[in-house]
């Protein structure tokens, strides 16, 4: 093996830009692996696991580095040279009046070019995420965080400040956002409407707003918060401050907010303020319901599916499926030794909301994710008895890509599952929209097509899609594909948690 | 459908291209960032953030940019050094750029060092004077600390004649010393005899001579020269011609007046007139006297000044007084004249880049498109360097247009914030020296500040506005 580094000096590239760049090398005629990076101590050490640098490279932080392990010299010294070619290709410059017009390098020289501009979204690594939202607000302009890693210290002081002056910052982390109809960040293409959502969860508000879309109902915004908004020590600035724009939003007819549980005493102020607005308001707060009946004017969804359901209802429109139900026909039956649930997902609520369902069904849940009913796995790289995962979790995405991106993690572990004699059913999700993969179905086929037949004596597979027709990925295609590989095709996260429980529910 | 923030969205797209497309394809605004670390530092970020668009440095700014524009360095006269620099010790030697030792200091700045002791009589050869020099006998100490400004090497010792430039409007005066032509000279740390004899000739002639035809002249405000000759080719720092051959104009009928012995004015008239870098060191004392003016305001994040000593870059920033904010100078990316190549070049070099920090030279490039050939550069280069430092600066000279850009003022007042957070380093026109003392001039460049001195000036601002 030929192994060998580039250093590029004086560049930056997000690092989703170099992985991009990284697989487009891998897949090179004698290249066994590749990665382009920033040269941070971090990814070096990403690398020196890898076993694709040894010694210290030399490369400095503001620095790209390029590393290639491939069969032959003439590979190697290729890929290097298709690396840094596609590094160095020349970003595109918008053309005026003859004169090539300068790139624009800064939140301010954006809006110096553009005075009109309100809103800036930011997808930086997590410490400059904050330096540029603090400075968006400064400029006057309301901001969604699509990066994490940000302090709670800079989340506080950031919502607060932008609360002074009148704006709106959405997250950090907040994955998901539709304004004004325009899809921001891993957003689907949902038909506008009346329903309004305001949502501490990128993958809950993607399901809701994708069911809302499926029953020909439409949202007029969907506001993302980020997924801390709703802990006391911000006590739902964001939130507040979404709920009181769709109450006065005459678009607005219906407003849904979707949580994890939050603090009793900020969950019941949010739920004040929205009360406040005079409009119907569906609760989703994952897997809690008041014990009484609640506050008037609210309606309390368990799931997901349960929230888009009362909010179409509200907004005057019908859900084919009735919440609570299972998918259409016979459930299939399974061997004796095939008695465990091996649930992947790559939506982080998905595993949540699975998790809240299934404490109350099935014993001896496991997750890589900490919850009151299940137990944690002690290798979350190898399942045990039930097993519940969010390979969205940073202890999986560590130097790769997020799993609605890049298929290869979760499909090597779908392998690992059809292989276990215990597996009785493995669930997955499929989420379709902007940022995620092009063609999901495609890239999960080789995988699931390598599981024993369920007619075989194998697992079941169960599935459900995440997505809209107008998605670029186009559900109906995604859909037919999935039941085209055996699948069994679920409406959505809640039915098939309901129906891998009762599918395995004799067996258990 | 209603708008979420009470108008269309339209949403800048910082760090992630692919996100972009979507939003536009909605129907949205985007405009796209192309976004690196600020400084690769997250302090430095974080202290940059807290600086943006504040109320108070904004005012600062506003001052301090109105006081640069309302200056007026007018030519008044020609003095000696320790007869004009106040605090000029007897056994002192000035030098361009920013503080540094005889220990540290590059060959061509020893080399006028050396120079300038045989010259003041302190030492017989230059073998002796840079002994003398490294004796700790004698003092240094920057140009700046004085008012002045030199080229190159920017020697100034205390019988040397000097510019003397006074600002009216803030009755303020800056110094320069006098262009002594090229070749074999003292700036690019030449110091053989003949080079001290024509320092003498300088001292004894032609100061004099100087003296005489300005008392004739009178008051001379450099300003208008400097926009004619933006109008001529000139950006006043690398080329000097147009305004070289305009001061000329002015001075001889003058000089002709001036009971000069027909000896005299010949050579005085026939030295000026075979140096078309004559009217640098004017430019630059100029420039010096309007950013004096503009430095010293609390808070403001303007700068006040880019001078090279040949090892370090050093910035000065209105609000942080007289902190140098350095980092090291870089070698030059230009042509070189038959002969010699970077190897041979010295890192970055004099206090001539007061220049673009007054917002000529470099930031005038569009008025000199001729520049960009050191470089292999277009003409439509120059125009793009010009449009790129408006990106950086504060405001627009409009005592300084440019006919190529539609008449379009000069891009001034450079914002140590605008600097970091854009990534854009300030542009400057460079003459460069050989790395061995009394070589001379090897070539002329391009080069850009040091983008690190503007951080360590964003830390240090920062701390001054600890909430």
């Amino acid at each position: 093996m030929n192994m060998g580094t580039r250093i590029i000096a004086d560049m930056y590239r997000d690092s989703v830009a170099l992985m991009k760049i990284s697989s487009a090398i891998t897949l090179l005629e004698g290249v066994s692996q590749a990665s382009c990076i920033m040269a941070t101590p971090a990814n070096l050490d990403l690398l020196r696991e890898a076993g694709l640098i040894t010694d210290d490279p030399g490369a400095r932080p503001n620095e790209v580095l390029i590393a290639v392990e491939a069969e032959t010299d003439s590979a190697l010294i290729a890929a290097l040279d298709a690396a840094e070619a596609t590094l160095r290709a020349d970003p595109v410059v918008v053309e005026s009046g003859g004169v090539a017009s300068e790139p624009l390098r800064s939140i301010e020289m954006a809006l110096d070019a553009n005075v009109a501009a309100n809103f800036t979204l930011i997808a930086t690594p997590g410490p400059f995420a904050a330096a540029e939202a603090f400075k968006s607000v400064q400029l006057g302009l309301n901001v969604m965080m699509f990066s994490d890693n940000v302090s709670i210290e800079d989340e506080v002081a950031l919502k607060a400040q932008a609360d002074q002056a009148g704006l709106m910052v959405m997250g950090p982390d907040c994955g998901t956002a539709i304004i004004d109809g325009a899809p921001l960040g891993f957003a689907n293409v949902v038909r506008r409407g009346t329903i309004g959502i305001v949502a501490a969860s990128g993958t809950g508000l993607q399901q809701v707003s994708c069911l809302i879309d499926a029953a020909g109902s439409g949202v007029s915004q969907a506001i993302g918060t980020g997924g801390r908004d709703l802990d006391s020590r911000i006590g739902g600035i964001t939130t507040k401050r979404a709920i009181t724009t769709l109450g006065a939003d005459p678009d607005t007819g219906v407003i849904v907010l979707i949580s994890k549980p939050p603090a009793p005493n900020v969950a019941a102020s949010v739920l004040e303020h929205a009360v406040a607005t005079g409009k119907p308001v569906v609760a989703c707060l994952l897997g809690h319901v008041p014990d009484g009946p609640g506050l008037p004017g609210v309606s309390y969804a368990r799931t997901l599916e349960e929230a888009a359901h009362m909010a179409v209802t509200a907004a005057g429109g019908t859900m084919a499926a009735t919440p609570g139900g299972l998918i259409d026909g016979p459930l299939p039956g399974l061997d004796a030794d095939r008695r465990y649930l091996r649930a992947l997902y790559s939506g982080g609520t998905f595993c949540y909301e699975a998790l809240t369902m299934l404490g109350e069904t099935l014993d001896g849940v496991h997750s890589n994710t900490s919850s009151a009913s299940t137990q944690t796995l002690n290798d979350p790289w190898t399942s045990a008895a039930n097993t519940v995962l969010d390979l969205g979790d940073d202890l999986f995405t560590r130097g790769r890509p997020h799993p609605m991106i890049d298929h290869r993690l979760r499909n090597e572990r779908i392998i690992a599952e059809g292989q276990d004699p215990s597996t009785g059913v493995i669930l997955f999700d499929v989420v379709l929209g902007h940022g995620s993969h092009e063609d999901p179905m495609a890239a999960m086929a080789p995988a699931l097509s390598d599981i024993p037949a369920h007619d075989a004596g194998g697992p079941v597979l169960l599935g459900f899609v995440c997505g809209t027709e107008g998605d670029p990925q186009g559900l109906a295609r995604q859909r037919a594909a999935m039941t085209d590989l055996g699948v069994l095709l679920a409406e959505n996260n809640a039915q098939a948690v309901r129906t891998a429980a009762a599918i395995l529910g004799d067996a258990q | 459908m209603s708008d979420l923030f009470g108008a269309p969205l339209s949403v800048i797209n910082v760090g992630l291209a692919q996100f972009a497309g979507p939003i536009r394809a909605a129907g949205a605004d985007v405009a796209e960032v192309e976004w690196a670390p600020p400084a690769h530092d997250e302090g430095i970020a974080r202290a940059l953030a807290r600086l943006i668009n504040r109320a108070d440095i904004e005012t600062a700014n506003q001052t301090a940019f109105g006081r640069y524009l309302a200056a007026q360095p007018t030519l008044r006269g020609v003095g000696v050094a320790r007869d004009v620099l106040d605090g000029l010790g007897e056994r002192m030697i000035l030098h361009s750029g920013p503080p540094i030792s005889w220990d540290e200091m590059c060959a061509p700045v020893r080399g006028a060092i050396a120079g300038a002791c045989v010259y003041e009589g302190w030492a017989k050869t230059p073998e002796d004077a840079e002994i003398l020099a490294g004796s700790g006998e004698i003092s240094f100490a920057p140009c700046h600390h004085f008012g002045a400004v030199g080229p190159m090497a920017g020697i100034i010792s205390p019988s040397m004649p000097l510019w003397i430039i006074e600002d009216p409007v803030h009755d303020h005066t800056t110094f320069s010393n006098l262009n002594e032509g090229l070749g074999k000279v003292l700036r690019f740390g030449a110091n053989a005899p003949d080079v001290i004899t024509h320092l003498e000739w300088m001292r004894d002639v032609l100061a004099p001579a100087l003296v005489k035809t300005l008392d004739r002249l009178g008051d001379l405000e450099l300003k208008p020269i400097m926009a004619q000759a933006l109008h001529m080719g000139d950006e006043v720092h690398n080329r000097n011609g147009a305004a070289s051959a305009l001061l000329i104009k002015r001075l001889i009928p003058a000089a002709l007046d001036a009971g000069l012995d027909s000896k005299t004015l010949s050579d005085v008239v026939s030295f000026i007139n075979s140096n078309d870098h004559f009217f640098l060191n004017l430019s630059m004392a100029a420039c010096k006297s309007m950013l004096d003016a503009a430095h010293g305001v609390p808070g403001s994040s303007l700068v006040t000044a880019m001078a090279r000593n040949g090892v370090n870059f050093g910035i000065r920033v209105s609000g942080l007084g007289d902190n140098w904010f350095e980092a090291p100078a870089a070698i030059i990316d230009g042509l070189f004249f038959p002969g010699y190549s970077t190897a041979d070049a010295n890192p970055d070099l004099g206090d001539s880049s007061i220049t673009e920090s007054a917002g000529i030279g470099a930031f005038a490039m569009a008025a000199s498109p001729a520049i960009v050939q050191f470089v292999g550069g277009t003409a439509s280069d120059a125009l793009s360097n010009t449009r790129r430092m408006g990106h950086i600066t504060f405001g627009r000279n409009t005592a300084f247009t440019l006919p190529a850009l539609d008449f379009m003022a000069t891009p001034a007042g450079i914002d140590i914030r605008k600097v970091v957070d854009t990534g854009i380093a300030p542009v400057i026109n460079t003459g460069i020296a050989h790395r061995e003392a009394g070589i001379g001039q090897v070539g002329a460049g391009i080069t850009h500040a040091p983008l690190a001195c503007f951080s360590a000036a964003v830390a240090a601002l920062a701390e001054t506005y600890v909430d």
